[in-house]
């Protein structure tokens, strides 16, 4: 399929000895809101974090935007297009707004939205009204936002989002989910990993339950949303 | 006044070549999270490259022309050592960074060595800036104004450069986390290559510039890195206008000091350094380091008790032992002693670093402090063994205990930047105080009593001292005390919210493994029937850091393994060649490299994998 | 029975009010979540309370014992147990060892040099992992356990010291849903059993709706709200503020979606 920007096949990773996915297979199509769900340790986090290539020990088959990217270094994937918002948010605390998204800064991309600062100050109001405070000085909520309009900059055709909603308050949430809504819109693709089922029904098309390194269910959004028994069988995983 | 003037200026100038070398120390570990112990032969190797050039191109052009080919040359020399060395050493612990630098350094003095010989330097003066200028009356020479304001201005542009070029933020931003740097597609191989070519230029400049104030010679290297360190420590790591305000502190301190206590500048800035430590932990103008993202945090092993297996195979290698002088020669006698006071010390070392967590630069100072105690009774009341032998434990934990107050506060790089200061300040004493200790000459004729001087008396003198030391230590570590004292290395968070006083914990540890390394120390003595202030010296700390290494900082096992295998190469080397420096500098990398959790962990990693 | 009282508690960080005179008690067998928005003042306020940093102004009594000012080993020592948000275990050590070793301090044999820590408090040790469902697991290392033990390793921890208040930090953070209900079940079944106050924070509203007796808001550092989990989610001010329209947490009591 043509319009499959990222696939992912037979993933195993291992951190030292320790094995940790097994055989992860899973694909986004451009322009969709993917959501991986599954419990802490499940394998969510190493999931994305093999995809961009900061688990050295992995193997099997990841392709993007028509790459092979599975043995490629992260900042290569990076500049092939694949944006990286890692969970509990690592912005560069020394840094100011301005000087984080510069970090992020990548030239333009065909088929991928341009973003800019001042677009992104309109994605995320908050931030255009403290360009110059350093990122130590942010409560959660605003480096959350902060995190995602720093891998924006890099101009991406797909990003991986590893949750995104966690620690934050339930309002705080609310406008993330706003902004990834937002993203969509505007031709995004995105993986978002999460545990908090409420945000990931509201915001992506299809999703993937993830439970001891292994992909247990894939469908629509929808389906698991209405289907109580996979529902109570992904709860009790 | 004008005295004084003049005074306070040599003072600034001194500041700026000692700052310097101290931003790019601290821009290479800022970037790296590598304490660079070589850096002090990048200074070394500049000075030496731009005396070689200015002497053949006479001149003005001639002169600074040098000066300029030696700092790039030497920035050079950076990128080569990142690109074979550093590189893959990113991800290592903090002990190894240390240790793989630190054989950079030995490499180097031979390879100076080798290259420009043992004697000493001298350079041109600087051409146009040959003379003095009056300053209230009295004489200053023009060279050092240059460096005062040499100081300033490259503290501007290091400024410019970080803060307002790109290059500069994405420095910073790896800095703080250098895995996001990456996966926000930043190429860092090529982002550290540059840094430790600006950082090691920065050095070889200030070695270059120093050509016309001091002759070259061999021995600057672990004088200005030393020096370096404080500056950095105490301007705090990282930072470079910490460094700056530090150099000029240190600068004066040293200006005025030399005038009230010419014996002791050096103790002098150490005990500036311990102050500004206990009052700011992060130095001046540091804040505290987060853990380095992704920097390879090994998962301490777990630690069990010896099965009655490995517990047969402890009485076995007793038995053969207490067997040994039956079979064994005099020479073999006299290394296996050696053998065996090398495994309490590095035992004791591993009892800090293992299971508390605490890496010692200085622990050579209690081995010493031990061999001193010893010899200074022996020296001026002329006491027997037996007492020496006391005193020897008694005095290393003394200054354990001492000095260990301060280091417990710190931890990680500080923490070992601060006990190898300590080490300096009681080298520096032993080496000074000349009355006391005999300085250089140090003290002669420290034999064991007569019942004791058979070598196989002194052998089971010293086995029952050491294999008892090493039980004691292991038996401490399976105790509620060792408990703690993992679980305070573990994590000092929760250690402190079950009521564990994990400093009191630590400075304990401290204290016992300098009094451990003390016994040892004061059995050294009377084997080699002298004491020297070299016993404290860095390189023996760093003895000590490589058989701990050797064998393992995991293991239990460890040390005896490390200790064994170090004392036996190290005799052969030095017996064997001139440039043993180079083969041990050599050893340490490729073993740093190949072997990243040491000969016994290998071992053990192979037999689980069995 | 009031267990924990704390009175015009406040702090100021360079002039910013990061707590403002906060006052709530919690009593015996009681659990009191602590929510509101992020920089809302809640990790300040529970850094006082375990005495990581002294307050500026205000009191914290604990069955009538101050505790301000008091050092966290001394805040511990007084009756006061902790979990953490990030599990803060001792990883090299087993299960079992990291209860015997919080025992050993608490029965204060930590400066023992000699004795082997292995053979003390087995049986304590095993009762506590018992109650908590690790007993299977009390050999393996902590830093091999799934995170959702760690969380019971952590909870089995902060009560053996048989503490008189409970000061838990978002503790069912990083959990899949049902381990959190189960978590917080288990807590507060302990809790009753042991007539133990507790006062934790928490971000899912569906945990807190489920087990809180009562609930407390806090927003830029002053109580706005307190009472039943009915009367705070039907508060006003608290949905502007911190629930927003109630998109991201649960309807039914039970808290599942």
């Amino acid at each position: 399929m043509s319009d499959v920007i990222l696939s992912v096949e037979a993933l195993n990773s291992f951190y030292g000895r320790a094995h940790i996915l097994f055989d992860v297979t899973l694909e986004a199509r451009r322009g969709e809101v993917v959501a991986l769900l599954g419990r802490n340790g499940a394998g969510k986090s190493t999931t994305m974090r093999s995809i961009m290539g900061l688990i050295a020990n992995r193997s099997g088959s990841v392709r993007f935007a028509g790459h092979d990217i599975s043995r490629r270094q992260p900042h290569e994937i990076a500049r092939l297009g694949l944006g990286y918002v890692p969970e509990d948010r690592r912005i560069f605390t020394d840094l100011t707004v301005m000087e984080n998204l510069e970090v992020g800064r990548q030239p333009a991309r065909t088929g991928a939205p341009h973003w800019t600062p001042e677009r992104l100050f309109t994605l995320f109001p908050n931030l255009g009204d403290m360009r110059d405070r350093p990122g130590g000085r942010m409560s959660g909520g605003e480096q959350q936002m902060l995190t995602i309009a720093r891998t924006l900059m890099g101009n991406p055709s797909a990003i991986l989002l590893d949750e995104p909603s966690e620690g934050l308050a339930p309002r705080i949430t609310e406008m993330m989910a706003h902004a990834i809504v937002g993203l969509k819109a505007e031709g995004q693709t995105v993986v978002l990993s999460e545990q908090n089922l409420h945000f990931a029904a509201l915001v992506s098309d299809r999703a993937y339950v993830i439970e001891k390194g292994r992909i247990r269910y894939e469908g629509a959004m929808a389906a698991l949303r209405e289907d109580e028994e996979i529902r109570s069988a992904y709860l009790s995983l | 006044m004008g005295f004084y003037v003049v005074q306070c200026l040599s003072g600034l100038a001194q500041a700026s070549s000692l700052f310097l070398v101290a931003a790019g120390l601290s821009i290479i570990f800022g970037v790296t999270r590598i304490v660079n112990f070589a850096h002090g032969s990048f200074y070394m190797v500049g000075a030496y490259i731009a005396v070689t050039l200015a002497e053949r191109w006479a001149g003005g052009f001639g002169f600074w022309g040098a000066v300029a080919i030696a700092a790039f040359g030497t920035g050079l020399l950076g990128v080569v050592l990142e690109m074979l060395v550093l590189r893959r050493l990113y991800r290592s612990p903090e002990l190894f960074q240390l240790l793989a630098t630190f054989g950079v350094v030995l490499i180097v003095q031979d390879a100076a060595l080798a290259i420009w010989g043992p004697e000493d330097l001298l350079g041109p003066r600087a051409p146009g800036l040959e003379g003095v200028v009056r300053i209230l009356g009295r004489p200053f020479p023009k060279y050092e104004l240059l460096l005062i304001a040499l100081g300033p201005l490259v503290l501007g542009l290091l400024w410019l450069l970080f803060n307002r070029t790109r290059w500069g933020t994405l420095v910073r931003a790896a800095t703080q986390d250098r895995e996001m740097t990456a996966a926000l597609g930043i190429n860092q191989t090529w982002l550290f290559t540059s840094v430790l070519f600006l950082g090691s230029l920065l050095a070889g400049l200030g070695g270059a510039l120093q050509i016309p104030r001091e002759a070259v010679n061999l021995h600057m290297d672990i004088n200005i890195v030393v020096e370096a360190f404080v500056v950095v420590v105490v301007g705090g790591m990282g930072s470079v206008g910490g460094a700056f305000l530090a150099a000029v502190l240190i600068g004066q301190l040293q200006a005025f000091g030399i005038l009230i206590f010419p014996q002791i500048t050096l103790v002098i800035v150490f005990l500036f350094m311990a102050v500004v430590l206990v009052v700011r932990p992060h130095g001046l103008l540091g804040r505290p380091q987060a853990l380095a993202r992704a920097a390879g945090n090994q998962q301490e092993p777990l630690l069990r008790p010896a099965t009655p297996a490995g517990r047969l195979v402890g009485a076995a290698l007793l038995a053969v032992l207490a067997l040994l002088p039956a079979l064994a020669g005099d020479y073999a006698l006299t290394v296996l002693t050696e053998i065996l006071i090398l495994t309490l010390f590095a035992a004791s070392l591993h009892f800090i670093m293992g299971p508390g967590g605490m890496i010692s630069f200085g622990h050579a100072a209690y081995f010493g402090l031990g061999a001193y105690g010893a010899g200074l009774l022996v020296k001026h009341f002329a006491a027997g063994m037996l007492p020496g032998l006391v005193a020897a434990p008694l005095l290393a934990a003394g200054g354990a205990l001492l000095f260990g107050w301060f280091c417990v506060r710190l931890s990680g790089v500080y923490l070992a930047m601060l006990t190898l200061a300590f080490a300096q300040i009681t080298w520096s004493v032993a080496f000074q105080w000349q009355a006391v200790t005999g300085g250089d000459n140090g003290i002669l004729g420290v034999w064991p009593d007569g019942w004791a001087s058979p070598r196989w008396v002194f052998y089971y003198l010293t086995l029952a001292c050491c294999a008892g030391g090493v039980l004691m230590l292991r038996r401490i570590i399976f105790s509620p005390f060792g408990y703690a004292l993992r679980a305070g290395r573990d994590s000092p968070l929760r250690a402190d919210a079950v009521g564990i006083d994990v400093r009191r914990i630590q400075w304990l540890a401290f204290t016992l493994a300098g009094t451990f390394a003390g016994l040892g120390g004061g059995l050294y003595a009377y084997a080699k029937g002298s004491v020297f202030p070299n016993l404290m010296a860095i390189p023996r700390s760093v003895d000590a850091l490589v058989m701990v290494l050797l064998g393992g900082v995991q293991t239990l096992t460890g040390p005896v393994v490390g200790a064994a295998v170090f004392h036996t190469l190290n005799t052969e080397m030095v017996r064997h060649t001139e440039y043993w420096r180079l083969l041990l500098g050599v050893s340490i990398i490729v073993l740093v490299l190949v072997f990243p959790m040491g000969i016994a962990g290998a071992f053990r990693r192979r037999e689980r994998a069995a | 029975m009031t267990v924990l009282e704390v009175k015009g508690l406040t702090k100021a960080f360079g002039g910013v009010h990061a707590v403002n005179g906060v006052s709530f008690s919690v009593a015996a067998g009681e659990l009191l979540a602590l929510v509101g928005p992020n920089g809302a003042g809640k990790t300040t306020c529970f850094n006082m309370l375990n005495g990581q940093i002294p307050p500026d102004a205000g009191d914290i009594t604990l069955n009538g014992a101050s505790l301000r000012g008091k050092s966290p080993r001394h805040v511990w020592r007084l009756g006061v147990g902790r979990t953490f948000q990030i599990t803060a275990t001792f990883g090299s050590m087993t299960v079992l060892e990291n209860i015997q070793t919080v025992l050993l301090s608490h029965h204060r044999r930590l400066f023992d040099f000699w004795g082997r820590a292995a053979r003390r408090h087995i049986a304590e040790g095993m009762a506590l992992l018992e109650r908590v469902g690790m007993a299977s697991q009390a050999d393996r290392p902590c830093a091999v356990l799934a995170y959702g033990d760690l969380k019971r390793v952590e909870l089995a921890m902060a009560l053996a010291s048989d503490p008189r208040l409970l000061l838990m930090d978002e503790p069912t953070a990083g959990m899949a849903p049902r381990e959190r209900i189960e978590l917080m079940a288990l807590t507060a079944e302990l809790v009753r059993e042991k007539n133990i106050a507790v006062l934790f924070t928490e971000h899912d509203m569906d945990v807190v709706f489920a087990h809180a007796d009562r609930i407390i808001v806090l927003n830029r550092g002053e109580l706005i709200a307190s009472g039943t989990p009915a009367e705070v989610r039907a508060d006003a001010q608290v949905q502007e503020v911190y629930l927003g329209s109630g998109a991201m947490f649960g309807h039914g009591p039970e808290g599942s979606p």
